[in-house]
């Protein structure tokens, strides 16, 4: 019951989060001008591309999360943060595609194909879509396995995530290199979790090999 | 200083402030009614509410010479690139506060026979100010119409007397990280250094600019002295300049040094030749939400300068 209450109470924190910079960016775009600046799209760009990456970081932090503090119900936390993560990463392109490309598909194309960062970018936001679309319980239960080993992708599309926005800065990195730091922190948290599991296999075949011949 | 200012407009001719300042709510509350004109994007009204109480009559009907509508004095003054006070565009107009532009120096040297530090009131003094509607290209695509104030730069170069071993004018931006938080961090290589060729520095539409909508600088914008380059991107424009130096070799300008793939020496607006980033055919005339305004040759002032590079590969010499 208390544990219930605690996931509630994380889940009520997250929504109001996560819905906290669009809410910002409504308000300024329909109320308050200041909010956005003389640029409204290039502010809404940034901040709905930040937020992504930020979704992101939180998404990938959850299982390192759930071994350190060794509590299992914040597990329920990652999929709504992945969501929001895509929501994030769907209006930032759409921006982009409806402002910048101005609804031109061949503009958006040349774009992708001629400038890395664009590519990346479009990368990360390709790869995230069949994870939302997969995110529910019924395509876990068909997946299986596979759902795990294509959920890994979510990885790859941070990655990319992070490398489209250092190539965005022109000259101040200071961020990108931060959320480079965080990737790095999020990979050896898993990396050396990997480590443990390897070798706490190794440990326990001898112990099983034990049990068995004791059994006999 | 004198300062040669239009006749004043009889006010007979002047719409009263209130129905001037309303009139587009005016016309849209007519239009579309109270309820569309609730739903229109505010950060859109806002700014084609563009007349600012503030800013002198003379502006109020102001076009450039392509019939563009200025910028308000608000969007010119809270959104702009000056690093020095931060990377972000608002940051200019935040940090900015405890710059202090007077009293100003501005040191001369190099190749020219009236080399030595000047006080800012004697580099201004003999010049006439005048108003100059330019549109301001920025690299990063995005562009406003500016209603600039100042003189031209030829006026004082041929003061100083450069001799025949000046080939290029170097300038550059006072250093002073207590005043301004942005150079605490070597984003750039500070001062900021900027440059022009001789001949580039000598045409007539560069601009030494003083003020904005006929009145000072504000710190934000490079107060006291500023250049103005309108057929380059806006980053030739170096603010808050304390030297002036005739040199014989091309100057190594600040963006040229931090990404020499992405920025060059001349960066002439060329919508032909693209930033490796984005393509530069295209800029986003800011108040539009859209990036769908084409990009001119030497941002329109091709006819003016183009002559100047004739024979030159553009896209070498980006």
């Amino acid at each position: 019951m208390n544990q219930k209450r605690a996931v509630l109470l994380l889940k009520v924190v997250l929504w109001l989060g996560a819905l906290a910079p669009a809410g910002f960016l409504l308000l300024g775009m329909f109320v308050y001008p200041d909010w956005v600046g003389a640029n409204p799209i290039e502010r809404l760009t940034h901040v709905t591309g930040m937020t992504t990456l930020i979704l992101l970081m939180l998404t990938l932090t959850v299982t390192p999360l759930r071994r350190v503090s060794g509590w299992n119900p914040v597990i329920r936390l990652r999929r709504p943060l992945g969501l929001f993560a895509f929501f994030y990463a769907l209006c930032h392109f759409s921006i982009w595609f409806v402002f910048d490309m101005v609804f031109n598909v061949t503009w958006m194309l040349e774009d992708i194909a001629e400038r890395p960062f664009i590519t990346v970018g479009f990368a990360a936001f390709v790869i995230l879509i069949p994870l939302a679309l997969t995110s529910t319980k019924g395509w876990i239960r068909r997946l299986g396995r596979r759902w795990t080993t294509l959920h890994r992708g979510v990885y790859v599309a941070a990655t990319l995530g992070v490398v489209h926005f250092y190539w965005f800065v022109k000259a101040d990195t200071r961020l990108p290199l931060v959320f480079i730091a965080i990737l790095a922190v999020l990979f050896g948290a898993r990396l050396q979790a990997a480590r443990q599991r390897r070798s706490g296999r190794r440990n326990k075949e001898p112990e099983a090999a034990t049990a068995a011949s004791g059994s006999r | 200083m004198v300062i040669r200012r239009p006749p004043d407009i009889p006010s007979s001719e002047i719409t009263p402030e209130g129905v001037y300042v309303n009139r587009r709510k005016f016309i849209a509350a007519a239009a579309i009614g109270a309820a569309g004109a609730a739903l229109a994007p505010r950060a859109l009204r806002a700014f084609e509410d563009d007349v600012d109480q503030e800013v002198p009559a003379r502006f109020r009907n102001m076009r450039s010479e392509l019939d563009e509508r200025l910028n308000s004095y608000r969007d010119v003054t809270t959104y702009n690139n000056f690093y020095e006070f931060g990377t972000d565009k608002d940051d200019p107009a935040k940090n900015s506060g405890d710059f202090n532009p007077r009293p100003w120096t501005v040191t001369v040297g190099g190749h020219c026979n009236r080399p030595g530090e000047y006080a800012l009131e004697d580099i201004l003094r003999p010049h006439t100010m005048e108003d100059r509607v330019y549109r301001l290209r920025c690299v990063e695509a995005w562009s406003m119409v500016i209603p600039w104030y100042g003189f031209p730069l030829a006026d004082l170069i041929r003061r100083l007397e450069p001799t025949s071993n000046a080939n290029f004018v170097m300038f550059r931006t006072v250093v002073r990280p207590q005043e301004m938080p942005g150079q605490r961090a070597r984003v750039l290589d500070w001062p900021y250094i900027e440059g022009l060729r001789m001949d580039e520095a000598m045409h007539p539409l560069t601009l030494m600019a003083t003020g904005v909508y006929g009145m000072d600088l504000p710190n934000q914008n490079g107060a006291p002295l500023r250049l103005i380059v309108p057929w380059k991107y806006g980053f030739k424009g170096i603010k808050s300049i304390d030297h002036i130096d005739f040199v014989e070799e091309m100057p190594d300008n600040t963006w040229k040094v931090s990404n020499s793939r992405e920025y060059g020496f001349y960066a002439n607006v060329n919508p032909n030749v693209d930033h490796p980033r984005w393509s530069q055919a295209r800029e986003r005339r800011l108040p539009s939400l859209f990036r769908n305004h084409e990009t001119l040759m030497f941002n329109g002032y091709g006819e003016q300068v183009a002559h100047l590079y004739s024979g030159m590969d553009l896209t070498r010499w980006y």
